[in-house]
């Protein structure tokens, strides 16, 4: 494939991306909206692909090597973070039927929680 | 792994992040959603990782164990309150690392044969730029959240040309790096100023408009990351930055529309400085008065009911008083009173912040009526509690032309038989605006801390 020919490929598919992002963020009710923010947080955590492909593939001067370090514990903190603390929040999303349940032991459960 | 293998693998971590955001339509499978997600992030690492064919393997090991450890600690650790600054953080070392690739990207590219492709380097040149606005906007965010620094907007005078010089002259540095001058050092200065424009255009925003900021630098870091994926031509970077940048958009600009205020206004406009002309006003003086109640009172007031709707803000969350709310309520249920939340779109610190924070409390989410859905039910309330809120359910913003609010969609708490407001004294709250609803004669005030007032209406409903 020549350059050009990738160029306007990337660019379609860009385009495309653009379109769908709007199309499935107008469907999430604002109930969600805080783990909607850090759910696409965790999605840009992608970058930690660019930077291990700075970081892994050769071509190695000093600089590539702290650049590209530091790429990787950046994004790496990204993905981890922005995954984790999504999954935190929507745990706590219940509805009626097992709130009732986790009366009980709310307590001992509460306290982890905080 | 060949180019074609690679892709088309990749394309599975599309799929799945664009089911992880699928599924946040509803709350009952968002989880699973972002799970999914997690897995698709999980394929393209591996996929990553074999590309690289083992070279430097213990440095990349050693960089996602320091980078990924941090995430998860942090994460673990942090308390719903200061969810938004997280989300700030997470935020900037994303817009980081793709400022970062950029630099590492230049300085392999230069010294090949030839002139770099003209869109690498303009790819390479708006990474770097947007990375670094992302990072430093973000830690700025960041430390004013967490009131490392004043969490007023910072002004000066000639403040906004001063920003609009620097940008401009990024961007014709932008243009020069692009046009053929192939100096790493202007990538360093792009990268550098940039860093420093983010420090200048978040300063003078206020800590309540926060949320709208940590919106917009996440569409920010997405479209970085999707322009880093032009620089390495890869397809995952383009379409997942990409999806981050249109949703992150698309999400500012409907905050904006809750606070009836336009993108450029919450950025620009230095609010803190129209609202300190403003509230000259006294409320007492304008002739109404004020009616305050005993914790008995309003507990019979309560118990007696038929429909009760609680208007939560951020004074509930600062009180820490979720959880015993949620008791109040539970007690009320089971003296057969129906109870709702109604929760406005900007309560909290970010947008959704509110319904997390009483999820957290174990509010089952059914209870939890957004604006639209809980305004139509006032007419048929019996009582309305506000607890630490006060802008959102200010009736001046539906009638007063002169007040700073005006036309922003508030709750009609009104509209009910009767509001109790929880407030710990007359003071004028966060932004100083006057509140008419605290002199209506429907309105009795509690007086005192959210949470010590919560705690007696508990035991005061117990006992009836």
């Amino acid at each position: 494939m020549s350059h050009g020919t990738l160029l306007v490929f990337e660019v379609t598919i860009l385009v495309i991306a653009i379109f769908l992002g709007f199309e499935v963020i107008s469907k999430v009710p604002t109930l969600l909206h805080t783990p909607l923010m850090s759910g696409t947080n965790a999605i840009h955590g992608i970058v930690v692909v660019g930077a291990m492909l700075v970081l892994g593939l050769g071509h190695k001067g000093p600089f590539t090597w702290v650049v590209g370090f530091l790429a990787v514990v950046l994004g790496s903190a990204n993905v981890v973070g922005g995954f984790v603390v999504t999954d935190r929040m929507l745990e706590m999303f219940k509805s009626r039927e097992p709130a009732k349940k986790v009366d009980a032991s709310q307590n001992g459960k509460g306290g982890e929680g905080a | 792994m060949t180019y074609n293998v690679s892709n088309l693998l990749y394309l599975i971590t599309i799929v799945t992040f664009i089911l992880a955001l699928r599924y946040l339509s509803n709350p009952a499978h968002a989880r699973r959603g972002n799970q999914i997600g997690a897995v698709g992030m999980l394929v393209a690492i591996v996929v990553t990782w074999i590309k690289t064919g083992g070279t430097s393997w213990w440095a990349l090991a050693l960089g996602m164990l320091i980078g990924g450890g941090f995430g998860a600690v942090a994460a673990r650790k942090v308390k719903m309150t200061a969810m938004p600054q997280m989300v700030a953080l997470f935020n900037g070392v994303g817009g980081g690392a793709a400022a970062l690739i950029a630099l590492a990207e230049l300085h392999r590219i230069l010294p090949e044969a030839g002139r770099p492709q003209l869109d690498i380097s303009t790819a390479i040149a708006l990474s770097g730029l947007i990375g670094a606005v992302s990072f430093s906007g973000s830690m700025i965010a960041f430390a004013k959240l967490q009131e490392l620094v004043s969490g007023r907007p910072i002004t000066y005078h000639g403040q906004k040309i001063v920003n609009l010089a620097l940008l401009a002259g990024l961007v014709a540095v932008a243009v020069v790096l692009v046009a053929g001058v192939q100096d790493e050092w202007l990538l360093w200065i792009i990268v550098g100023g940039a860093a420093i424009f983010g420090v200048l255009f978040v300063l003078p925003i206020g800590g309540a408009d926060m949320p709208v900021v940590i919106s917009l630098l996440n569409a920010f870091t997405g479209l970085a990351v999707a322009v880093g994926g032009f620089e390495l031509e890869n397809n995952v970077l383009i379409v997942s930055g990409m999806l981050v940048g249109a949703s992150g958009t698309l999400l500012t600009l409907m905050m904006g529309k809750a606070m009836n205020r336009s993108i450029a206004n919450v950025l620009f406009g230095a609010f803190g400085q129209v609202v300190a002309a403003v509230p000259g006003v006294d409320g007492a003086a304008a002739g109404g008065s004020v009616r305050s109640a005993s914790a008995e009172d309003v507990a019979v007031m309560l118990a007696y009911a038929h429909k009760v709707v609680f208007v939560p803000g951020y004074g509930l969350a600062v009180a820490q008083a979720q959880h015993d709310v949620r008791q109040l309520a539970d007690l009320l249920e089971a003296k057969g009173v129906e109870v709702t939340y109604a929760i406005h779109p900007v309560a909290g610190r970010m947008p959704g912040h509110m319904n997390v924070l009483l999820a957290e409390a174990n509010v089952p989410y059914p209870q939890l009526k957004e604006m639209d859905d809980a305004n139509p039910e006032f007419g048929r309330t019996d009582v309305a509690v506000v607890v630490g809120a006060n802008d959102v359910v200010n009736p001046d913003a539906r009638n007063n032309q002169g007040s700073p609010i005006y036309g922003m969609p508030i709750l009609n708490v009104d509209d009910s038989q009767a509001v109790v407001v929880l407030k710990r004294s007359m003071n004028p709250g966060f932004a100083g605006i006057e509140n008419p609803l605290f002199y209506n004669p429907k309105t009795v005030m509690l007086f005192g801390d959210a949470k010590e007032s919560i705690t007696k209406l508990i035991q005061d409903v117990k006992v009836l």
